[in-house]
């Protein structure tokens, strides 16, 4: 999200799901969609299988969509921006590039264009493993659409270098005239269903809602103002994956974790469940008594989805109702209720009848939703931005100008992955979901269902890999890094490239984070869970 | 003299995109004409038959799913011929397998026969398990259809129950071919087909082996195309009956698509999940986790009241208790630390009006800017 801000001004999808049916060319990267976003998935399926669209993959897995890409690039974990700099190259030096929308959209074109120089065919196959001549057949399909989409997620920006990933992407995007036109477009997908609402509303450490930063003093005013409040902080606070290691220092002494569980999603586990231990006190707020919430001082009961009135905005930025259907259990309360009860009860006034009014005032004090309201979207969702009640929302972003006038073009060199692969730990590993379970497992492993298609972790790997280690399939096999262990069977599978495991990370039982890297990307502070060095042996 | 693209429909003139369908010309503009095998943005199967219309000049009835406009077509959607070419079309259909509805009973006099003969294959001594939802029994009704039973010879094939969500019933399939057109052309999950030819036709998965090892996803959309009840929900197949539910609109709470579905209730209880037609962003489609992963929301494991640790262990307590604590301890490490001694991850997974209170009371509650989420995780 970091990457498209700066490059765009704004850090969200920039088209509808529904226009990538009309893209001529798709470029899937870092995005497991079948499994991850089934239901988005089927319009890329639909496009190439029906509408002649095509679909270039750039993706280490033999995932289900390799099956409907016209090419497949397999690169080596941790070198996007090595090829992107190469397609880049590709398409400057064969004057493919929209010299039009280049010229009045965007700045500093000249600095990419002297950064990728040396980015030629051959020197990216080194680095990446991909085919010059492929490289060379990709960069110029994307290149001559009318309309490429480019469909990423977190196998883009779960590395160290994911911000400078992000940002290549939007450098391809803009360089080919690809922005604010249909079946256009960068386009991130969000795991999770209100990954963009939480941002939205201030649920980040720099900015209110809405995207107000925080260190501006008119926005700070402005929400003084409208919360009846003085002093508000000026100070960026601290992300996520700052608060563990300030938790294991004892700076931080006190955390309230609604709806998260970082025992099992955070990396490198051991070191985290350290940290939350060092608490001076610590308050869970969920559904289930997860993992976190055994540690906690305090657990509050919330309502789920299907219990709440509210909305969610989903990955295109639409806007839309969540509505109740059933009773909560016992005690069990709307988040915002217990969180004003706190703030209540430690003096100041958070008294709202209902999520209704909740929501007319995040439109009085929030630009991007100031014309969303209940009553016009008990219907149909509203895209954001949309600035007044009149307006019918934006679908599409970036048509005439970008959100920060012209689009900004980042010069940008490859880094390697924080780990490489040694003699000791000689395989790299990479982590995911699958199609049956949901993140940490919570919700999906309640089902019978769905525990009886994929019951357990598993370790993926290559047949290559599974002669050179004689393991077979359902062996148990121990996967070590430098950080711990965890023991799973493996899945012989063809999915798998050789030197790589794959390992989904729902498991608690045997959690991939146990295993994963906590170095952070510098900007957006996102740990590397896509590339870490691991070793492989048969469990005792 | 008719103008450029446009038909005759009843009487009124209506134009047309060329390449539209007459099905499709007359759904834009708020004609029924039934049909059981047609679906939206598919290639037309034209398998029922249902659809047929009278076209002025034509000596057969044409099936208004798969016959395209052209300019000056004088068309009847429902005249004597038309109706009694549906009524003998449903009554085949209706004769054709397990279809013990009322409906379909009420001039036979070997209905008590019958019954029997699917209670034994079926294990239930209910009625068909979409009897109220069903678009057949809708029909027979419609045209005041009933059927005689031909014979009780058993289906071919038996039913299939061994995967954890869906039913595949083929004593009621009408080979309408829709779940294909679906799994093929909506989902594009490619991992059914029409398998074998005339009486024996069977829609098969893979080799005909059962879904569970073929490459079907379970995403159900099968399920919820199948205008009979050859593709049933396996949880509520029999135990909840299509009126007994009420049905709720909300988005899925799984990944960012979005997906526009109805929770189906019953005493309290969401026993069913589906998804809504005609809108963005899903138009009806869904996975696996959006249409069976719901039996968290009613799972004993939630929890129900707070809990406060003493000695070590998490015991219960009232709100007021729970609440008081949480105030005072973050007032006094307030006081003692500063409030940048506390940090709060708030979620990806509740509403936009939670998460807005969360960055409320963070930075004008506690007064820090440190609050999170796992965007990053």
């Amino acid at each position: 999200m970091a990457g498209l801000a700066a490059a765009f001004g704004s850090g969200a999808m920039t088209n509808t799901i529904g226009d990538i049916e009309d893209a001529d060319v798709i470029l899937v990267t870092g995005s497991n969609t079948t499994e991850n976003h089934p239901v988005l998935s089927r319009h890329i399926k639909r496009a190439v299988s029906f509408k002649g669209t095509k679909l270039l993959l750039v993706d280490p897995r033999r995932i289900k969509l390799a099956g409907f890409a016209d090419m497949w690039l397999r690169q080596k974990l941790g070198t996007d921006v090595a090829w992107l700099n190469g397609m880049m190259r590709v398409i400057i030096s064969e004057n493919l590039y929209d010299q039009e929308f280049v010229e009045n959209r965007t700045v500093a074109f000249d600095d990419l264009k002297k950064t990728v120089e040396k980015y030629t065919p051959e020197y990216v196959q080194e680095i990446t493993g991909i085919n010059a001549n492929d490289l060379k057949k990709a960069a110029r399909l994307y290149a001559r659409a009318k309309a490429a989409s480019i469909i990423y997620c977190m196998g883009i920006t779960q590395h160290t270098s994911g911000t400078d990933n992000v940002k290549s992407l939007a450098n391809l995007a803009m360089l080919c005239g690809n922005m604010g036109i249909r079946g256009g477009g960068v386009n991130p997908l969000r795991g999770q269903n209100n990954v963009q609402g939480a941002c939205d509303l201030g649920g980040l450490p720099n900015v209110f809602s809405g995207y107000q930063p925080v260190t501006d003093e008119a926005a700070r005013n402005k929400m003084e103002n409208a919360w009846g409040v003085t002093g508000l902080p000026d100070k960026i606070g601290l992300t996520a994956t700052q608060m563990i290691p300030k938790a294991h220092d004892g700076e931080l002494k006190a955390l309230y974790v609604i709806g998260e569980n970082p025992l099992v999603s955070d990396p490198d586990l051991n070191h985290a469940e350290k940290s939350l231990a060092n608490l001076d006190f610590f308050v869970v707020q969920d559904i289930f008594l997860t993992e976190t919430a055994k540690m906690a001082d305090v657990v509050l009961p919330s309502k789920c989805f299907a219990e709440k009135e509210g909305t969610f905005a989903n990955t295109e930025r639409l806007v839309q109702r969540v509505r109740k259907a059933v009773e909560p259990p016992g005690q069990a309360l709307d988040d915002w209720k217990i969180t004003c009860e706190i703030g209540e009860r430690m003096g100041f006034p958070m008294s709202y009848q209902s999520s209704r009014s909740i929501m007319d005032e995040i439109a009085s004090v929030t630009p991007s939703y100031a014309g969303i309201n209940y009553d016009r979207i008990e219907q149909n969702g509203l895209h954001w931005p949309c600035p007044n009640e009149n307006h019918p929302g934006t679908p599409i972003l970036h048509q005439s100008q970008f959100t920060c006038g012209k689009g900004n073009f980042h010069a940008i060199e490859y880094r390697p992955a924080a780990e490489d692969i040694d003699d000791e730990y000689p395989l790299y590993l990479t982590t995911g979901r699958v199609l049956y379970h949901y993140h940490t497992g919570t919700m999906t492993m309640k089902s019978e269902g769905l525990n009886e298609r994929v019951p357990d972790c598993f370790v993926e790997i290559s047949s290559e890999d599974a002669d050179k280690y004689k393991i077979k399939n359902g062996t148990m096999v121990t996967i070590a890094s430098r950080r711990g262990n965890i023991s799973a069977a493996a899945n012989v599978s063809s999915k798998a490239v050789a030197g790589t495991v794959f390992i989904p990370f729902h498991f608690a039982e045997a959690a991939a984070n146990r295993l994963t890297n906590a170095a952070l990307d510098p900007v957006s502070r996102i740990p590397e869970y896509k590339v870490c060095a691991v070793k492989m042996s048969k469990s005792a | 003299m008719a103008s450029k693209n446009t038909i005759q429909l009843n009487g009124n003139e209506f134009s047309f995109e060329p390449g539209e369908t007459i099905l499709e010309v007359a759904a834009e503009n708020s004609i029924d004409i039934p049909t059981l095998c047609h679906l939206k943005n598919t290639t037309p199967t034209g398998s029922c038959n249902v659809c047929v219309v009278e076209v002025k000049d034509e000596p057969d009835l044409l099936k208004a799913c798969s016959t395209p406009a052209s300019s000056g077509m004088v068309i009847t959607t429902e005249s004597p011929g038309v109706f009694e070419s549906r009524k003998a079309t449903i009554k085949l259909l209706l004769a054709s397998g397990n279809h013990n509805c009322a409906v379909r009973g009420s001039d036979t006099t070997d209905w008590i026969g019958f019954q029997l003969s699917v209670q034994g294959n079926d294990q239930s001594d209910d009625l068909c398990p979409v009897w109220g939802d069903c678009q057949l029994q809708d029909l027979a009704y419609r045209y005041q259809v009933s059927a005689p039973v031909f014979d009780e010879s058993k289906t071919p094939f038996p039913t299939e129950t061994v995967n954890p969500f869906i039913v595949r019933d083929f004593s009621r399939c009408i080979k309408c071919e829709k779940c294909v057109k679906a799994c093929n052309e909506i989902q594009v999950n490619n991992a059914i087909s029409v398998g074998y030819k005339g009486s024996e036709t069977k829609i098969v998965a893979a080799d005909d082996k059962p879904l569970k090892d073929s490459d079907c996803v379970f995403c159900g959309e099968c399920i919820q195309v199948c205008p009979v009840g050859a593709l049933t929900e396996k949880d509520i197949r029999y135990r909840v009956r299509p009126w007994e539910m009420n049905k709720i609109r909300t988005t899925c709470s799984y990944c960012g698509v979005g997906c526009q579905i109805y929770l189906h209730v019953k005493d309290n209880r969401v026993v069913k999940v589906s998804g809504v037609e005609d809108t963005a962003p899903n138009f009806g489609s869904l996975c696996v986790k959006g249409r069976f992963g719901f039996d968290f929301i009613n799972s004993p494991e939630r929890l129900s009241s707070p809990l406060i640790r003493e000695n070590g262990v998490l015991r219960k307590a009232g709100w007021d208790e729970a609440l008081n604590l949480v105030a005072d301890q973050f007032k006094s490490i307030i006081t003692e630390h500063g409030a940048d001694s506390i940090g709060v991850l708030t979620s990806a997974r509740i509403t936009n009006e939670d998460n807005y209170i969360v960055n409320k009371f963070t930075r004008a509650v506690l007064k820090t800017n440190n609050i999170d989420h796992c965007a990053r995780l």
